[in-house]
């Protein structure tokens, strides 16, 4: 692994192409978190990583968009996401996806070498910890399917929560088990996808929490649509929204100031 | 049985709506999911043992010729007889040409996978053979005729009422006209109407979880008792089973055993673990006259020599469907073929053909919940995302969604050009949002607005916020 060239890492943000349409809000507070952690920030001009044709099985079309995002990020100390799907795509299966392509593959392992979810970049690499800041609620955390079994995320985000004092982690049941999504999944097969998600909430709602964070806006937007659906109170926010007490801008899926 | 994974979406449709399955599989999902991890956690070096599981397995599959080979030399030493099918049609041919050699009447059936794979019950009953399936879930299946929903459970999806009133149907003209509405009554029922079926068969046949090339031994593993009462009491027992479920010797079985219930039932070891090694020696007390396996091939050497070979590592403990959320959402008989779930999806599109199965390996959110329990370390979602691949190098994937990627693929590619698409998708966004009535005009969208409100967007992208202000979070 390489290590930072100097004592304040350079970090390339890779907002993710959800979060740049939908949810700009984590992306803002991402870069409060890095900045609070000590890193430079630059935001290269970005578009998706390449997961919707990459899982549609259109190999070729995801290589073009793989080159260009290693063309756009190799020269960072670390390359720093938002979300584990998305983080998962470069640090697990860009090596893969120019296997035979030595000039390129050899690059997209060093990138991959060097690219975190943001999370886990904060706990476990920079060793970050939540300035003082009081948050009065009880919250409850949907563990990513992508971030939890490629990348192993699963104390990071929690450890980060806990250095919020005041701030109260209630664990729900299935925390685990995938809530829906799927990107195309949940528009292909809506109505399996439903049937997921209406169980994740069954689980988030016997929980009695206040707000459900989670690392990844696709899944978040899924829980969030269901939610609201009916009639929950339970707000959703990005766990990134949460720690730089950016959550001004309202939860996830609604207008801003209504909770 | 011919595989109605065409109408995976119409199933599927079905199942989410059907009560009775929903509270069957409801009760399966937790009951499995459960038993697994506390079986799990009285194991001691559990990630050593299922490395040295896979690697018996690599091994084998990398000289599996051989091993065949010496597994035949030595079951024809033991005085059975190995039978090769490439097809289906070959392995039911061959099937039925032995129980034409006998003159049978009754044949008696132990579970097999790979029975149902060559459809055999059909063949069977076709030719005028009275066929009776003696596990308690292939019984039940049996008297529905429908084809299992779970490999190691094939009557999962029924609920117990529904059991009753099948029992009620079928067993009165037996002079049981008692509806049994308990589970000891169920069984014991079932197991006075099997006793005079076992008794009286011709041919007993019966799958193999696993075949052990040193000693030429099928070996089944069961939890009532049926797979030895079928292989031992009628005069003829065959094997239906499958070139991959050889493994060198039986200290490799010993190991593998201790996964296979675990990840399946949650029990340390089943009932009963029975190896069949020949047919009945001279001083034998008792069992079969005959001893037959047939080998079925059905595509599995083409994996072998190609990018799928490591599904051939299953070992059909079930785990992965009992961790699936789509297969607890929709049940087994959605994936229209003999397999399901995970180890379904990659498996009935490579046996049955890319065309027609289409939507199996796409109705899978790629969660990874089934490479983590596999014991085999199988790559599930790797596997199915290749299946993915041919499927759009093949163009069986629909035409809209292909040029939909490759329009987006342009985009993506353009990054100013992409900017300020995604400028005007975000602000569009914003204006739909309060307006389903437009919304719901628009493609995809009402699949997730259907139970599912649309997320608010913020109205302007990230990117332009922030090359408008790039320090507006300090």
């Amino acid at each position: 692994m390489n290590q930072p060239s100097s004592p304040r890492p350079s970090v390339g943000l890779l907002v993710t192409c959800l979060v740049d349409l939908l949810r700009p809000n984590i992306g803002f507070a991402a870069m409060k978190l890095l900045h609070e952690a000590g890193c430079d920030i630059e935001v290269p001009s970005q578009t998706c990583c390449g997961q919707p044709s990459y899982n549609s099985g259109d190999l070729e079309t995801t290589k073009n968009i793989a080159r260009q995002v290693i063309d756009q990020f190799e020269f960072f100390d670390y390359v720093v996401v938002p979300s584990g799907s998305c983080a998962g795509m470069l640090i697990k299966h860009y090596p893969k996806l120019f296997e035979a392509e030595p000039k390129y593959r050899n690059r997209a392992i060093e990138l991959a070498s060097r690219t975190r979810e943001l999370v886990s970049f904060l706990v476990d690499d920079i060793g970050y910890r939540v300035p003082a800041r009081r948050l009065n609620v009880r919250v409850t955390y949907h563990d990513s399917c992508a971030g939890l079994r490629e990348l192993g995320i699963k104390g990071e985000p929690r450890s980060l929560l806990e250095s919020i004092e005041t701030l109260e982690l209630t664990e729900m049941s299935d925390s685990e088990v995938c809530c829906g999504f799927g990107g195309t999944f949940c528009v292909k097969y809506g109505d399996i996808s439903a049937r997921m998600v209406s169980e994740k909430i069954a689980s988030i709602e016997a929980t009695s929490a206040d707000f459900v964070l989670g690392g990844d806006l696709g899944c978040l937007l899924n829980i969030a649509g269901c939610l609201s659906r009916v009639g929950s109170k339970i707000a959703v926010y990005h766990v990134a929204e949460v720690a730089s007490d950016m959550i001004a801008s309202g939860p996830i899926g609604k207008d801003a100031g209504s909770t | 049985m011919d595989s109605k994974a065409h109408k995976f979406r119409e199933n599927a449709k079905v199942a989410l709506l059907d009560p009775d399955l929903q509270r069957a599989l409801g009760k399966a999902r937790g009951g499995f999911v459960d038993a697994r991890t506390q079986a799990f956690s009285c194991l001691d070096r559990h990630a050593e043992i299922q490395d040295a599981a896979k690697q018996i397995k690599d091994h084998t599959l990398s000289v599996l010729d051989e091993y065949l080979v010496l597994f035949e030399k030595n079951v024809n030493k033991v005085g059975g007889k190995v039978h090769w099918a490439r097809t289906p049609a070959e392995a039911r041919k061959i099937v039925l040409d032995i129980c034409d050699d006998v003159d049978a009447r009754r044949i008696i059936k132990g579970k097999s996978m790979v029975s149902e794979e060559i459809a055999l019950n059909y063949a069977l009953e076709t030719a005028g053979y009275d066929v009776v399936e003696t596990d308690l879930g292939e019984y039940i299946i049996q008297l529905a005729g429908e084809p299992p929903s779970h490999i190691i459970a094939p009557a999962v999806h029924k609920t117990r009422q529904q059991i009753t009133d099948l029992f009620h149907k079928h067993h009165s003209r037996l002079g049981l006209k008692e509806r049994v509405t308990d589970i000891p009554d169920i069984v014991n029922e079932a197991r006075l109407v099997l006793r005079e079926a076992f008794l009286s068969a011709d041919v007993g046949i019966t799958g193999a979880n696993f075949l052990v090339a040193e000693t030429g031994s099928s070996v089944i593993v069961t939890n009532e008792g049926n797979g030895d009462l079928t292989n031992t009491l009628p005069g003829v027992h065959i094997v239906t089973t499958s070139i991959e479920k050889v493994i060198p010797t039986l200290e490799d079985l010993s190991g593998i055993l201790r996964l296979l219930a675990r990840n399946g039932t949650g029990q340390e070891i089943t009932s009963y673990t029975t190896l069949s090694t020949g047919p009945r020696r001279t001083g034998d007390k008792d069992g079969p006259s005959q001893y037959h396996v047939v080998l079925l091939d059905n595509g599995r050497s083409e994996m072998l020599a190609g990018e799928f070979k490591e599904m051939l590592r299953c070992i059909r403990c079930g785990a992965c469907l009992n961790h699936c959320p789509v297969y607890g959402a929709v049940g087994g008989h959605s994936y229209g073929w003999v397999y399901s779930g995970p180890m379904g999806a990659v498996l009935t599109p490579l046996m049955v053909g890319l065309d027609g199965t289409k939507d199996l390996p796409n109705a899978c959110t790629l969660n990874g919940r089934c490479a983590e329990v596999c014991p085999m370390s199988i790559p599930l979602p790797d596997l199915l995302r290749k299946i993915r691949v041919r499927q759009n190098e093949e163009r069986i994937t629909s035409v809209r969604a292909r040029w939909f990627m490759k329009a987006w693929g342009f985009l993506a590619c353009k990054p100013h050009l992409y900017g300020w698409c995604l400028r005007i998708l975000a602000w569009l966004l914003s204006w739909l949002w309060g307006k389903p009535h437009i919304l719901r005009l628009l493609p995809f969208v009402h699949e997730w607005t259907a139970t599912r409100e649309f997320p608010k967007s913020q109205g302007f992208t990230f990117q332009s916020a922030y090359r408008k202000a790039p320090n507006s979070h300090e």
